[in-house]
């Protein structure tokens, strides 16, 4: 087990050293010259080359891509003498447009996505499996093939056109929510809750269409197992081999998408903040992305990355608690 | 009404049947047979013969839209005339099933031991997990697996395929039912091993006086632990009779046929014989 899990720990590192090379690597070949852009209207070549060396861009490649590497671990320092900022690990650099520190940036928006996150990821689970499992169960008959209707209009809307149609009809037209403004689950636990309600919603809708028809598959698939047989023959209750026989190996492939998605939706949904006004990871992302704002492009990149890799190993450790066939150490 | 005259198994008219685009499959044709008390049964057949359908037939599991008519009397019980829930009291206590590929019969999810009480929490109730694990490692003593009380504890794909159909037994046989149906056993499973198994079945049956009927289309496995042989092609049954006749007076060719097509040690090197349907009309 141990092994496994130091095993599984290098394979993380590994991925992740490649993930800060590439990412590193393409703004560094492809961006334009951020230093042009700091400079502003009235600027002199010297000018350009005093941010350069600030910013350490007149040095060669692997030399700014170790220094980027250590201050992910152990800080940097920008500049020198007088002028010189201490930018502490985990440092990301600093915004090319805000001057504001990437880490600082990120963590303040990260609350915001886990948010949405977590709500959405709850509505889809649960839709996700109920509307599977009523399908699997009533296959082929009404409820199966309405549900498949539900699915596959959920699958085929995009989400912006879902975000500003349940805007229009439920605060423009109906007015059962209110209009969405920034306040803290503290002060006004109604109001945060209708803010979120809508982009909850919209995320999981898509999600748990994919989750209903996949649960729906997994569930037939299993019934038709021969060690469901062997249970029906031994005499049990079909309640019995609903919840031991079938439900248990039907879900657990259900975990591994989960885990990959909850933790790609961590990284920031950048649609739908967009569309709702939230501050979170993904509108951060498609706000830096505008204004070509690298360091803060080049951190968001790296969570959504860093989040995906320590999902896929979370599932991977879920998966040895879950499945026996998987346990380490197990073999005859 | 159940004197010793009764025998423990008695169908008759069982027809099975499919319904498809062209209209109602027979896959068994009114099939008549009788299984006395602590008697063995042979099924044989080739592939599609309507054998396995017969005992699912039997324990009232056929698939969805399969439809089931004529009797099924068991132990002077008529089965096919039971509510689900009274089945179910019958299944795995009292009539029990082993199949083919008993990895796939096996959830990999449970310890071996779990799937061997299963049944037994379920028919008798209210036992303690302490009762339950004492039945499931007396049982896998009985079927000869080594150091029951630790291999109790382990999952489906740490035995090996003998092994895995040892567990099935064993879990036949905490039930200790009056009635064992083997569906193909010994298919899966490689030469050696597959007598091992046989050697089992004939030792409970022995032990413990339960009918079995023995479901194979390898007519060496019958000819060991069976006395009374069934003979089924495409659903119809062909030949019937005791073991020993069967084998030395076959009276129908299609039978004839079947042995003939059993390779023999002796036999010279030429072309292996198989079964046509011309021929056998």
């Amino acid at each position: 087990m141990i092994r496994f899990l130091v095993n599984r720990l290098l394979g993380m590192v590994v991925v992740l050293f490649l993930v800060c090379l590439f990412t590193f690597l393409i703004f560094f070949v492809l961006s334009p010259d951020p230093a042009v852009q700091i400079c502003g209207k009235n600027c002199t070549p010297e000018a350009i080359d005093q941010i350069h060396a600030n910013l350490g861009l007149d040095r060669p490649f692997w030399t700014q891509f170790g220094t980027f590497l250590s201050g992910l671990f152990v800080g940097r320092t920008y500049g020198t003498g007088a002028n010189m900022i201490d930018c502490a690990a985990p440092c990301l650099g600093y915004s090319f447009q805000t001057s504001q520190s990437v880490t600082d940036m990120i963590v303040q928006r990260l609350p915001v996505s886990a948010t949405v996150a977590i709500g959405a990821a709850v509505l889809w689970l649960l839709a996700g499996v109920a509307g599977g499992l009523i399908s699997a169960v009533r296959e082929g008959k009404f409820a199966d093939r309405f549900i498949a209707g539900l699915t596959l209009t959920g699958m085929s809307i995009p989400n912006y056109v879902l975000a500003l149609s349940l805007q229009f009809l439920l605060v423009v037209t109906l007015q059962w929510l209110p209009f969405p403004h920034a306040v803290s689950f503290m002060e006004e636990p109604g109001q945060w809750f209708a803010n979120f309600l809508m982009p909850w919603i919209v995320l999981a809708i898509g999600a748990a269409a994919v989750y209903t028809r996949l649960t729906r598959a997994n569930v037939i698939e299993t019934l038709q197992e021969n060690y469901v047989r062997t249970a029906r023959a031994k005499g049990l209750s079909p309640g019995l081999i609903w919840r031991r026989h079938a439900l248990r190996p039907a879900l657990t492939p259900i975990v591994t998408i989960f885990g990959m998605d909850f933790a790609g939706l961590l990284g920031g949904a950048l649609i739908t903040e967009t569309v709702f006004g939230l501050n979170g990871i993904g509108k951060l992302a498609a706000d830096s992305i505008t204004k070509n704002d690298q360091p803060v492009i080049m951190g968001v990149t790296l969570l959504a990355a860093f989040l995906v890799v320590v999902g896929n190993m979370v599932v991977d450790l879920l998966y040895t608690a879950i499945d026996p066939r998987v346990r380490v150490g197990s073999t005859a | 009404m159940t004197t010793t005259d009764t025998p423990l198994l008695r169908v008759r008219d069982l027809t099975v049947s499919f319904p498809t685009a062209q209209g109602p499959v027979d896959v068994v044709k009114s099939l008549d047979f009788d299984l006395p008390r602590g008697g063995a049964l042979g099924i044989v057949g080739e592939s599609g013969s309507g054998k396995s359908m017969t005992s699912l037939a039997i324990m009232g599991l056929l698939p969805k839209g399969a439809t089931r008519t004529g009797s099924v009397e068991f132990a002077g019980t008529e089965l096919t005339q039971l509510r689900e829930r009274a089945m179910r009291s019958v299944r795995g206590d009292r009539i029990a099933m082993i199949f083919q590929d008993p990895l796939s019969s096996l959830n990999p999810y449970y310890t071996v031991g779990a799937q061997i009480i299963e049944a037994y929490r379920a028919h008798r109730g209210g036992v303690t997990r302490r009762q339950a694990r004492a039945v499931a490692i007396e049982a896998m003593e009985r079927v000869h697996i080594n150091d029951a009380a630790r291999r109790v504890d382990h999952y489906p794909h740490q035995f090996s395929g003998g092994m895995r159909q040892r567990v099935m037994i064993a879990m036949t046989l905490s039930m200790e039912p009056e009635l064992i149906i083997a569906d193909e056993p010994t298919t899966a499973l490689d030469v050696t091993v597959q007598a091992q198994i046989l050697d089992l079945l004939a030792e409970i049956r022995a032990d413990t006086g339960a009918g079995l009927i023995l479901i194979t289309h390898d007519l060496a496995v019958v000819s060991e632990v069976t006395d009374h042989i069934v003979v089924m092609r495409e659903g119809d049954l062909v030949e019937q009779g005791p073991a020993e006749r069967i084998f030395t007076d076959p009276q129908e060719p299609y039978t004839r046929m079947l042995l003939d097509a059993v390779p023999r040690i002796d036999d010279e090197i030429g072309t292996l014989r198989t079964t046509t349907t011309e021929e056998a009309r």
